[in-house]
């Protein structure tokens, strides 16, 4: 209830008015896009405020997205397309219209599709409407073409998919009302940023245990009840040490793991033979069990089968044992004991096993019952809920390392032994999560690319086996990126990090153009920076670049600006229409599925066009046929809003599925409703259709969310989805190596991907460490996201700047002491790669074999509209420079065996303290950056606001 | 605190100014004050001109000097208010007894009345001083002004500016003013007193406020590892100005020499000497306490630290 | 008048969780772009894009740590947030000192304001704020701070459940809480009972309206989260035990 203003007769209004009219869209100072309501007055931006209606973030707003005015009025945003005419780098840019810049990249474009269209490569970044970008390089007849996933995040998302059908990221959340006992692996922020503050807010109102396992005690881990300061890349040990206790003291969930996993599945021991290691199935494919009733094997998909989890069983010609028992074997060994592991992780035996009785004891004492009656997906009605109230969540601290697959697979492994998944108190999908395992479609341009043909399906897709890999009658690569090659078979998200170095070196082949949307690749999305901008810029013998067109979309001057040779100006997110869809990353919660739009609340004041309206109008000087009519006249003349409205992917499914059908009033399905952004934007920008009360957990066996799914078209089928605790997809690609099948890796492969191909999780050291010198290199850096800044773009924001206008390398106070290390000098970061120097701050937070700073603070001098002697470019830092895309032998990438996932944290550096001259400023040698026409520095003074006070007075 | 100069100028200024209408108060009292339109014209300008200047240089570090008569409503509860209202007040005694002093014959008023009109303006002018001394004195946050030490100093050090700037002023119109050298003596050796019994206390005392305490963990060790903005902010460049503990040594030790000592021993010294070098070493003397006097004022805000510097990692303030 | 009133009818403030804050800046972002447009109108930026940039806050979040609280647990430190603000104190030398009249503070709600049209700018109420809770906009020239949102908490143009200030309504975690400290009843009043709500300094005798809750004793030790040590199951091992189980 709000107090009503009393008398004080200070002159002060109480009630000033606080807008003329108020809009909704859409945040997106980062990809968590929560809802707000724009405040305007004289169309001037007055006040962004949190939508409260709004799913994902119910009224509040972070530090960026309350800074989003300063974003939207960035003295670097680009004013008007851009054409190099100098060299490369040289900032030599002219201003052109927009129809020549769009002719002059449909001439190129349209000579590549007409000779060898593999030879654009189109990659997006933070995009977030990937459904149409790689919907445009299927229908260019591109499989080159990917979005940031691989050097984000792959390791989680791919581990999730193979193993629970869904996975962490934002797909999915801990039960943040009934938990009782919470662990965050390795996240700083994350993309859910707001609902998991809102959600540690409940655990903290409700008391229960929030534990993060995390080298620094930063941020969340600052207000968890206990913090695992641990070694970074050790969480597998850890994990797979937790699961040896409870499987030593029997505390596992047996009826869950029989009914919901592939625990009872059958696997074929047949050492030697290409069936060895796989399912044992029946005729019609499925997978077998042993039924202790009939004594005999059976599908196990059959309900009420009692199926044994141990022994060895005659299936066929073949002997079998469930899956089970190989797992409990193996975990079961000495050397996943705590003990054995404890020194490695940094973690003493009696936390690890104080921890794994903790979680024993919440899961199975303190189990908790919803009165709510569901029934199976084999028609078995259940009176309530029973849950496991443990919960976890997981990030790029699991993934961004070399063994991430499998730590994240142990994670997952961990959740279905307490019977925790998708149950009450437990980790929860959100729709369209859970899906079949494995997924589908397969990843497409296998059969090659041909001239002026569309590709034939979406280019990333889910590999199931060595069959699907995109690799040539060679066996080399077909993607630039090398995804989904034997070097990386279940790359699920492509490898961006490596297409620059890839396309240089001409391995596997040379590219003509490349395509760059939202993706700073000059700066901080790559490793090694500065030899990424020499390949940028790397001429042939003839004098031509090696990567010989470069255009890319940015909204401001960023490092990347300065090297493409085409510029296309996009608007900020207060501009735009866009589209939050479930085709693409959605923003469902738990008991429904979301999605949303941005409307341009405001005029864009430069000649800017936003790109996905940009991109529809090239697919249509293209003619490409999802893009043109049978006249050739262009298929949605009115823009991305006319393709959010009226584009059909399959009959009834288009980008968004509220308020569909000619009369709005169905839901996932149905006709496109030319009414459908009008009633959008009535209900506040967003979508939220709910799932029936009773299908809100056990979504993988509950028949009505499994229905429901279908309805909605996440699913093919209303199936149940078995949880793979057993991953037989991985041992195909294991057999293929050991030389079965009519694919197989080249030999250079096989030895690796026989060790990391393994259908249980595993842990291995990192791949950095394990080839570098651990006296030399002694300690792990990392980086770690500001809540308050967004990769790159808060340097821009006078705001956000003010709070972290330079990184510091956070080092612990003992490890410094050996070093006589002191507060605020300054110190040389030594890897294999490279050096940067950077201020110190010494801490006690922080693992003591462990750095860490602020991720994408640094900047280049020059850039992002700041002024030369901004700290950003004089005394902040990247990271990155030290970072290598490689492996120190040179032959492979930085990245993880099996999906190709970057491996940031896997970097190992020394500290030195910098001479005493030396000991001022980060001394960056990067030249200067001449911004481009149009662009200057922001203002000295900036009194944005005052104008409002006048008019509400 | 951030050593304003325009602030530093004033309270040695005007202090200085004040202190010798307290002197010529005090002598009017005793009828001992020579008439002589030259000494008592400048030395009256002098002393107002301090005075003035002091003020209006305070109104220079004002954001809205045209607004600066405001400052004289909140006497209720505002020193700097009463500050305001005191100087302003103490010019109607001042240049009354300006005019009486020195131009005796236009203005006509009666030598009993100078003798009034002498303590008054001397009480106002020891209650400016009192009212600025005041202003800092009651700053809880900063241990170094919130104590007993501030006030006494302030005013013994008035006063004895001003007693050894009408002792070189006496002495360039010689017109002798009696006692004044050993006044003036004994008034350094106060006002170095005050002073070493200030330095003394704040260097054996700390506020009780700690960087528990002011985070609410009393008893805990608080230790800033990150500010809420990397670069200084207005409260941290205002409040939180930081002086090398050596540095601050060097410069106590000027004050106290060219603060007190010096001048102490000209002033005492030159007795002896025949009249023109009695002048100079007067006027050096004067000189000299200058430039201690506000060493020892630039030390008083520099040295003096705030308690929201605890949040920004100061140990103790 | 900058005479304190005896007593003030309400003594709105706000009470902060240090439990709770993850220090994600969000209360710092929205107080800046409510305010920047709102009563203190603008809160300026000096050097905005370049080196020393020097804007006007009203809200700020230090990160420390803190050793030899029991909210360490079993670790030798722990990390804290902790955003402050203006403390709308009961007994604020802030007010009292400022010889103009400009800053004052309400006897009906006991919100501390200053009014600028009378600010001289001398800047001696920010001295007299222990806890730097005033800012003075150089630019200006006069001193600015917190106003607990007064054009939000009472404003007919929003909606009512939006009258609380800005940082209250965006914390995303709610570690802030805003209400009438003075009614007994209140949900802040019941909070800081609770959670042994303190005052910052209090030995300056500012008496602080808003509190601070301090961090909870950590959960990290067998004392505090009683769990049974988990046991092997039986001398046929694990398997045995499944199968044991299975045939019950
Ligand atoms: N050392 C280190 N490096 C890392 C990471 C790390 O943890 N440590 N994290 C990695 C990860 S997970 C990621 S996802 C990447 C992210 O790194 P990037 O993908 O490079 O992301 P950003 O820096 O956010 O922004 C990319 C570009 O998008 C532009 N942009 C912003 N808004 C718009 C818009 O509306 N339209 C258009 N067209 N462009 C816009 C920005 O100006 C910027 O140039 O960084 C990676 N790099
Ligand atoms: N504010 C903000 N939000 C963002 C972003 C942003 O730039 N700013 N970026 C978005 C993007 S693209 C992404 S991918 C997500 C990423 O979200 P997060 O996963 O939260 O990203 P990071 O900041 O890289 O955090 C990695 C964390 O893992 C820890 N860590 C590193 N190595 C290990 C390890 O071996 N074990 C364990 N247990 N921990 C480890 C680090 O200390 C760090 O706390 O955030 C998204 N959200
Ligand atoms: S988390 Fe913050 S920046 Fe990201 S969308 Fe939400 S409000 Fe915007
Ligand atoms: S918004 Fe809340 S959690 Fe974030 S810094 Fe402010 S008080 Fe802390
Ligand atoms: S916190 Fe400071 S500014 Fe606010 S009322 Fe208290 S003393 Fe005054
Ligand atoms: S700066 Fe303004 S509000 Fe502060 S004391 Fe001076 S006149 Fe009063
Ligand atoms: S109450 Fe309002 S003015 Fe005060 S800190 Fe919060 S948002 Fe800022
Ligand atoms: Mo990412």
């Amino acid at each position: 209830m709000a107090f009503t203003a009393p008398v004080e007769n200070d002159g002060v209004n109480t009630s000033p008015r606080v807008s003329d009219e108020v809009k909704t869209t859409t945040c997106y100072m980062c990809a968590c896009r929560c809802g707000i309501k724009v405040h305007l007055i004289d169309d001037q931006v007055r006040y962004i405020q949190g939508n409260r209606d709004h799913p994902v973030n119910k009224g509040v707003l972070c530090g960026k997205g309350a800074a989003g005015i300063m974003q939207h009025t960035s003295p670097a945003r680009l004013r008007k397309p851009l054409k190099r005419v100098g060299e490369r780098g040289a900032g030599e840019f002219i201003e052109i219209e927009w129809d020549e810049a769009l002719a002059s990249a449909t001439t190129l474009l349209a000579n590549i599709r007409a000779t060898d269209p593999k030879k654009l490569a189109f990659f997006t970044g933070r995009d977030q409407s990937q459904s149409l970008t790689g919907w445009w390089a299927n229908q260019f007849g591109t499989p080159n073409y990917a979005a940031h996933g691989g050097f984000c995040s792959v390791n989680m998302a791919t581990a999730g998919i193979y193993t629970i059908g869904g996975s962490f990221w934002e797909f999915g959340e801990p039960d943040w009302d009934h938990t009782k006992y919470f662990m965050m692996f390795g996240v700083a922020e994350d993309h859910d940023s707001n609902p998991i503050k809102i959600g540690l807010g409940k655990l903290k109102g409700r008391g229960a245990k929030f534990v993060s396992v995390n080298p620094a005690q930063t941020g969340y881990s600052a207000i968890a009840d206990e913090w695992v300061g641990i070694r970074p890349g050790t969480d597998g040990l850890f994990v797979l040490a937790i699961i040896h206790e409870l499987l030593k003291s029997g505390s596992v969930d047996l009826e869950y793991l029989i009914r919901y996993t592939n625990a009872p599945w059958l696997v074929i021991q047949a050492p030697g033979t290409q069936h060895d290691g796989l399912i044992a199935r029946d005729d019609a494919g499925n997978p077998l069990c042993w039924d202790k009733k009939s004594n005999s094997a059976v599908s196990a998909l059959l309900p009420d089968v009692a199926p044994a989890m141990r022994g060895s069983f005659e299936v066929g010609d073949k002997k079998a044992i469930p899956v089970f028992q190989l797992m409990a074997e193996r975990y079961l060994d000495g050397s996943y004991a705590p003990d054995a592991v404890a020194a490695r992780c940094g973690i003493t035996t009696d936390t690890i096993k104080r921890i794994a009785a903790e979680l024993a004891h919440v899961a199975f004492q303190q189990t908790i019952e919803l009165p709510i009656a569901w029934t199976d997906w084999a028609g078995r009605r259940h009176e309530k809920m029973i849950g496991r109230p443990v919960s976890m969540h997981a990030m790029r601290g699991i993934s961004a390392h070399t063994n991430g697959f499998h730590t994240c697979r142990a994670i997952h492994l961990l959740q279905m032994l307490l019977g925790s998944v998708d149950v009450p108190g437990g980790f929860r999908y959100k729709p369209p999560y859970p899906r079949p395992i494995p997924l589908g479609p397969k990843p497409a341009g296998k059969n090659g690319t041909r001239a002026n043909q569309p590709l034939g399906g979406m280019p990333l897709g889910f590999v199931t086996a060595p069959e699907d890999l995109l690799v040539d009658a060679n066996n080399q690569p077909i993607r630039i990126d090398k995804a989904y090659s034997w070097d990386h078979p279940m790359a699920s998200h492509g490898l961006m990090h490596m297409v620059i170095s890839n396309a240089v070196n001409g391995d596997p082949y040379t590219i003509n153009t490349l395509f760059l949307y939202m993706a700073n690749m000059a700066w901080n999305s790559s490793m090694n920076t500065r030899g990424t901008i020499d390949m940028l810029t790397a001429k042939n013998a003839d004098g031509s670049y090696k990567i010989p067109n470069i255009i890319y979309s940015d909204a401001y001057f960023s490092e990347t600006v300065a090297y493409a040779d085409l510029i296309l100006p996009d608007t900020t997110y207060l501009e735009r229409w866009d589209c939050v869809s479930l085709l693409d990353r959605p923003i469902s919660d738990a008991e429904a599925a979301c999605d949303a739009i941005r409307q341009p609340v405001v005029e864009p004041d430069r000649d800017v066009r936003g790109f996905q309206t940009v991109l529809l109008d090239l697919g249509a000087r293209l003619k490409l046929p999802g893009m043109t009519n049978t006249d050739g006249s262009p298929k949605y003349p009115g823009g991305y809003a006319d393709y959010l409205v009226n584009h059909e992917r399959a009959p009834g499914i288009g980008p968004l599925a509220g308020w569909r059908g000619a009369d709005g009033s169905s839901q996932g399905h149905g006709a496109p409703n030319p009414k459908q952004l009008d009633a959008y934007i009535a209900n506040g920008c967003f979508w939220r259709g709910e799932m029936p009360h009773d299908a809100k957990y056990f979504k993988f066996a509950n028949a009505s969310y499994l229905a429901w799914s279908k309805q909605m078209g996440f699913i093919p089928k209303a199936e149940q989805i078995v949880l793979q605790i057993y991953s037989e997809p991985l041992q195909k690609f294991r057999n293929a190596a050991r030389g079965h099948g009519a694919v197989q890796p080249p030999d250079k492969n096989r030895a690796r991907i026989d060790a990391y191909f393994d259908p249980l999780p595993i842990w291995y050291a990192p791949f950095e460490e394990a080839a570098i010198s651990s006296t030399e290199y002694p300690l792990h850096a990392l980086t770690q996201r500001p809540m308050h800044h967004y990769h790159s773009w808060g340097s821009q924001n006078a705001w956000l700047r003010q709070i972290t206008a330079q990184n510091r390398l956070f080092m612990n106070r003992a490890t410094a002491a050996t070093q006589n290390i002191n507060d605020d000098d300054w110190v040389w970061i030594i890897s294999h790669a490279g050096r940067v120097k950077a201020q110190v701050r010494l801490v006690d937070g922080v693992n003591k074999d462990t750095v860490w700073t602020w991720n994408a603070i640094g900047k280049r001098k020059g850039t992002w509209g700041l002024k030369p002697d901004a700290p950003e470019s004089t005394r902040g830092f990247l990271l990155n420079h030290v970072i290598s895309e490689h492996l120190p032998d040179q032959q492979h990438s930085n990245s993880d065996p099996v999906t190709g996932q970057a491996a940031w944290f896997d970097v190992r550096v020394r500290i030195e303290r910098a001479a005493d001259h030396e000991q001022k400023d980060a001394g960056h040698d990067f030249a200067p950056l001449t911004p481009p026409p149009g662009i200057s520095p922001g203002p000295d003074v900036l009194q944005y606001g005052a104008n409002f006070r006048e008019a509400a007075e | 605190m951030n050593p304003a100069l325009s602030v530093i100028f004033f309270t040695t200024a005007s202090g200085a100014g004040y202190g010798i209408l307290v002197m010529l108060g005090a002598y009017a009292a005793l009828g001992r004050l020579p008439q002589s339109m030259w000494f008592g014209l400048t030395t009256m300008v002098v002393a107002l001109g301090l005075i003035t200047a002091g003020l209006l240089s305070s109104t220079f570090h004002l954001g809205h000097p045209e607004r600066a008569w405001r400052a004289f409503s909140q006497w209720r509860s505002s020193w700097l208010s009463r500050e305001g209202i005191m100087a302003l007040a103490t010019y109607v005694p001042a240049l009354g007894f300006g005019l009486a002093w020195v131009f005796p014959e236009s203005v006509k008023v009666p030598l009993y009345l100078l003798g009034l009109l002498g303590p008054v303006m001397a009480v106002c002018a020891l209650g400016t001083i009192y009212t600025t001394a005041m202003i800092y004195r009651s700053l809880k946050p900063i241990h170094h002004w919130y104590n007993v030490h501030v006030v006494p100093a302030y005013l013994v050090l008035g006063v004895m500016t001003g007693a050894v700037l009408l002792f070189a002023l006496s002495l360039l119109f010689a017109e002798p003013l009696k006692f004044i050298a050993p006044i003036s003596g004994l008034l350094l050796a106060a006002g170095l007193t005050a002073k070493w019994r200030y330095w003394s206390f704040v260097d054996s005392t700390a506020g009780t406020s700690t960087p528990g305490t002011a985070t609410g963990l009393p008893g805990a060790q608080v230790k800033s590892i990150e500010w809420p903005h990397t670069e200084a902010n207005y409260v941290v460049k205002e409040m939180g100005f930081q002086i090398a503990r050596k540095h601050a040594g060097r410069l106590r030790t000027i004050a106290i020499w060219a603060g007190f000592v010096v001048p102490a021993v000209m002033i005492e010294f030159s007795i002896l000497m025949p009249a023109g070098v009695q002048v100079v070493l007067a006027v050096c003397a004067a000189l000299v306490m200058a430039l201690g006097i506000i060493t020892e004022r630039w030390l008083f805000f520099a040295e003096a630290k705030h308690t929201v510097t605890l949040y920004y990692g100061a140990e103790k303030a | 008048m900058t005479s304190l009133p005896e007593k003030t009818g309400k003594k709105l403030g706000l009470v902060i969780d240090l439990d709770t804050c993850v220090g994600c800046n969000a209360c710092v972002t929205n107080c800046k772009e409510w305010n920047t447009g709102g009563h203190m109108a603008p809160l300026t930026d000096l050097n905005a894009y370049g080196a020393e940039a020097d804007g006007v806050w009203f809200n700020r979040v230090h990160t420390y740590e803190v050793a030899g609280h029991e909210s360490c647990g079993a670790a030798p430190s722990r990390t804290m947030h902790f955003p402050r603000s203006c403390l709308h104190c009961e007994k604020p030398d802030c007010v009292t000192v400022c010889p103009t009249g400009a800053s004052y503070k309400r006897a009906s709600d006991g919100i501390v304001l200053v009014n600028e049209d009378m600010c001289i700018g001398c800047k001696l109420c920010s001295w007299a704020c222990p806890y730097g809770a005033r800012e003075f906009d150089v630019f200006e020239g006069v001193m600015k701070k917190c106003t607990l949102c007064i054009d939000r908490i009472y404003n007919e143009n929003l909606a009512e459940e939006d009258r609380v200030p800005a940082c209250v309504a965006t914390c995303p975690t709610s570690a802030r809480h805003f209400g009438d400290l003075s009614d007994p009843n209140s949900d802040v009043s019941k909070l800081v009972k609770s959670r042994g709500g303190v005052d910052l300094m209090p030995e300056l005798g500012y008496q602080p309206t808003n509190k601070y809750l301090p961090p909870r004793a950590r959960k990290d030790t067998t004392a505090a989260m009683p769990a049974p040590e988990l046991k092997p199951v039986t001398a046929d091992g694990f398997l045995g035990w499944v199968d044991k189980m299975l045939s019950r």
